[in-house]
């Protein structure tokens, strides 16, 4: 029998399951929005001029263009954008772009060779962290006015210091740090002399397919399509989700919540193989994981002692059986996508040729050692088969995980003895990463410029020349020759155990069509988008 | 009338003076930390010209006592100072993230002390019965079942088995920007709004984070319940009122529960205040843009203002809702003027 009470009470509890009614309200995303669950917190300005982060690069890219764009399928090919067409001068020294008529901005106004001065102008000026990019030009704030400039309404003209390769110009050009802004908007919104720095971290003045409506860190950011820009597929918006848990996005994206989830692990990754209702796709990016010996250690100061330890790592089973799906083994400093780039892998695990070698070094006996890395998978499991790969040999290693950037800052306060790190790539070209690896100019503390072979304290000057002439070389074709010999030179004879090479995976919903990855963050790209 | 004046003026001063107490040990742990703040304003690969610069802007080339009593100036001033990782003022994206995570929080403290209360008298009343053992065993697990468990638990079955729940985050993307925030309470929002169907949403995406934040809440609730109430059964008085000839429920409920009422006062503040500390792993599988993620993330990047200012924050709810509990004593203790 039921007692009043207890009718009473069940009575109260029924309207909390009309909770299951809720329901019909989760259906899948509407067809005009694209939703990607992914992690936003690496950014921290949306000014293509001042960002240099991997998820504020990406937004950046879909909401500006620049004078010229990397070719997603030849890395040793640029294509225009904004420019139609461009100029060299015999002397290798002035650069003249044709722009491209009937382009828009967001704002309906047109593009002209104004913005585009003005846009190049702005970044040197600024002189924020992506500003060297272009600054290694010779372009400052003094002369930027007339070393950048626009004779007349379709044309620009760069004038640089020095004779320059035209392809590292145009490669350095289709770097964020390019892009091209509306010189009204900037200016409108100006605060003091800062040209709509402040304003542009939040809003966007670009003629990209998209636009910003919103960011709102570790929230979300949303773009919407850009009523006059070239879009065309049946995006209206898209709406990145600050998914934080990779497990939560792969519950998000099974459940249709979202049409893209870009974080995944690689246990995740391999449950969605073989899955029909979910897309994946994989692109090898800029971004390389590595391990640096750091040369003010006694023991790590031996060549031999370099060479032990590439022999000694089991690069393909640590692939195989760690990040099989998100890192793919590379062992030259420019990574595979980037013009330039030498793909081939000759150290294999050898634990008799390393041995020797560190025999050969004088530590018959091994040493002990620490190796710093970061916290974050899947580093503390990649740590650990170092540690038993060169226990093999007899190196005792104790391992110190710690976040992200305090693992950087001990390396930047040359503090470590080995790092395993990773290290991203500025922009489409060799030099971004043969410059900081080859070229440290100035081995003290105090130096002034602290290239990532500086924190390290390797500094030699053979490779170091062997970088400056690759950078220098006018022939596109000699050009890339000498990156390849100064990567096999590298790969002997320096303190740097390139591993692996990061791979990104965008897991989608099989109705999204015309995703694409690039190489670098800024050309991921949702300019083909559409949804079925 | 003077003394009562007197120990008002004395507790603000201590008051004032825990505040002080913890934005300096904040404030210098924040520096001695072993990360580059400048590293979160310019990134890892920018040239040392542009870290220098960033840390001339920062002020971080000055002695520490230095840089404290700049920033206590400032917050003095009312200015809590920049956040390096959003460029918003720290004020402004406190106002942001707070009220998420103290919608949460309220909702999970109501639910588990509606719910704890009772269960907690429950058991001590059946004490060592075979209800007194279940409701141990359901609160252990609430205690050592880590969060992250049974969040993902949750999710999957209720989300992606079953799909009778809404999936992480605080609103449908239908939602999104429609509802204009006034309180920074969603349903708030929603009701004031008017929008009903932005109401049943958000209240369903409310659902199972406070459930998970409300049993583990509700675990330390049933205990504590538990144990003062049965301190109070063995008293004196409970016994008088049992010879008296009342019914067993009288004597609980109109005898014995008003001695703990006082006690527990003081557990559920500590709890609210625990809540309101931001649940970082409930805010990171339900992707909940509140207090605990931005606190961690600011952290993490050694983004010190954001630390410095939240830390006050907490500390002031922790203060705030102890003098609340001080105040509450006074209206249901008799003893105690």
């Amino acid at each position: 029998m039921i007692s009043r009470r207890n009718f009473l009470a069940a009575s109260a509890a029924f309207p909390a399951l009309s909770y299951l009614s809720f329901t019909k309200a989760f259906a899948a995303t509407p067809q005009s929005v694209l939703v990607v669950a992914m992690q936003l917190d690496n950014m921290t300005s949306l000014d293509p001029h001042e960002g240099f982060e991997s998820v504020g690069a990406e937004i950046c890219g879909n909401m500006y263009h620049k004078l010229v764009a990397p070719n997603l399928e030849d890395p040793d090919k640029v294509d225009p954008q904004i420019a139609e067409s461009w100029t060299a001068s015999e002397d290798g020294k002035t650069f003249t772009f044709k722009i491209r008529k009937g382009l828009k901005f967001s704002s309906g106004a047109p593009v002209t060779s104004e913005d585009c001065a003005f846009s190049l102008q702005r970044a040197v000026k600024l002189n924020k962290s992506p500003a060297f990019i272009i600054t290694q030009f010779g372009f400052n704030a003094d002369n930027a006015e007339t070393a950048i400039t626009a004779p007349d309404a379709e044309t620009v003209v760069l004038k640089t210091e020095n004779p320059t390769a035209l392809g590292l110009l145009l490669y350095c050009l289709s770097a964020n740090v390019g892009a091209i802004i509306e010189k009204k908007a900037a200016l409108d919104h100006a605060e003091g002399d800062d040209l709509g720095n402040a304003w542009l971290r939040q809003n966007s003045a670009g003629s990209g397919e998209f636009m910003l409506k919103i960011w709102r860190a570790s929230d979300s950011v949303v773009l919407l399509k850009n009523p006059n820009g070239d879009y065309k597929g049946n995006i209206e918006r898209i709406i990145m989700r600050h998914i934080v848990d990779p497990s939560s996005q792969l519950l998000m994206l099974k459940q249709g919540d979202v049409d893209i989830a870009r974080n995944l692990l690689t246990e995740q990754l391999k449950g969605l193989e073989g899955d029909d209702s979910i897309k994946l796709m994989q692109k090898s990016t800029a971004s390389i994981m590595l391990m640096s010996l750091n040369q003010s250690v006694e023991q790590l100061q031996n060549p031999k002692v370099w060479e032990a330890f590439k022999w000694a790592v089991g690069y393909r089973s640590m692939q195989k059986n760690i990040v099989p799906m998100t890192y793919v083994v590379h062992q030259a400093i420019v990574p595979e996508g980037l013009p330039g780039a030498y793909n081939e892998n000759p150290y294999e695990q050898d634990l008799e040729k390393a041995k020797a070698l560190l025999a050969e070094a004088g530590y018959p006996d091994g040493f002990e050692i620490e190796i710093d890395h970061y916290s974050a998978p899947p580093y503390p499991d990649i740590a650990q088969a170092i540690q038993s790969d060169l226990g093999k040999i007899g190196i005792k290693v104790t391992l110190l995980a710690a976040e992200n950037r305090q693992v950087l800052t001990k390396m930047r306060a040359r503090k470590h003895q080995i790092a395993l790190s990773s290290w991203g790539t500025d922009y489409f070209d060799p030099n971004s990463n043969a410059d900081v690896f080859c070229i440290n100019q100035d081995n003290s503390d105090d130096a002034t410029t602290r290239p990532f072979c500086w924190r390290s304290h390797f500094q030699d000057d053979k490779i170091a020349a062997m970088a400056e002439e690759a950078r220098d070389e006018p022939d596109p074709e000699t050009r890339i020759q000498k990156y390849v010999e100064l990567q096999k030179y590298y790969m002997n004879n320096s303190p740097f155990v390139v591993m692996m090479q990061s791979s990104v995976v965008a897991a989608m919903r099989p109705n999204v069509e015309g995703v694409r990855l690039g190489t670098l963050p800024d050309s991921h790209s949702y300019a083909g988008t559409s949804k079925a | 009338m003077i003394r009562r004046l007197k120990s008002l003026g004395s507790q603000f001063g201590s008051v004032l003076a825990t505040l002080f107490g913890l934005s300096v040990v904040t404030f210098m742990i924040g520096r001695v930390m072993p990360v580059d703040p400048v590293i979160a304003a310019v990134g890892d690969n920018a040239s040392q010209e542009v870290v220098e610069k960033a840390r001339l802007a920062m002020g971080l080339d000055q002695p520490l006592i230095v840089q404290y009593w700049h920033y206590l100036t400032q917050v003095l001033q009312g200015d809590f100072g920049q956040s390096v990782l959003t460029h918003n003022e720290v004020a402004s994206d406190i106002a942001h993230y707070f009220p998420a995570t103290m919608e949460l929080a309220t909702y999970a403290l109501i639910i588990a002390t509606v719910i704890g209360v009772p269960l907690g008298i429950w058991a001590a009343v059946r004490q060592d019965s075979l209800t007194d053992q279940i409701i141990r065993v359901i609160c252990l697990a609430g205690h050592s079942v880590p969060v992250f468990v049974l969040a993902l638990l949750a999710l999957i079955i209720f989300y992606a088995g079953l799909g009778i729940a809404p999936g992480p985050g605080r609103q449908g993307i239908i939602y999104q920007d429609m509802i204009t925030p006034v309180t920074g309470f969603l349903t708030i929002d929603c009701l004031y709004a008017g929008d009903w169907d932005a109401f049943r949403d958000a209240v369903a995406h409310l659902v199972l984070p406070v459930s998970i934040l409300s049993y583990f809440s509700l675990a330390y609730i049933t205990r504590m319940t538990r144990a003062f109430m049965l301190d109070a059964l063995r008293g004196e008085f409970i016994v008088a009122a049992r010879a008296k000839g009342l019914s067993a429920r009288k004597v609980v409920l109109n005898h014995a529960f008003p001695t703990i009422a006082v006690q527990l006062l003081t557990v559920l503040a500590l709890t609210y205040a625990g809540l309101l500390e931001g649940a970082v792993v409930t805010e990171t599988v339900f992707a909940w843009p509140g207090l605990g993620l931005y606190l961690t993330k600011a952290l993490m990047n050694g983004d010190m203002n954001p630390v410095v200012g939240c830390t006050l924050l907490i500390g002031l709810i922790y203060v705030a809702l102890n003098l609340l509990a001080d105040i509450l004593y006074r209206v249901f203790d008799p003893r105690v003027s």
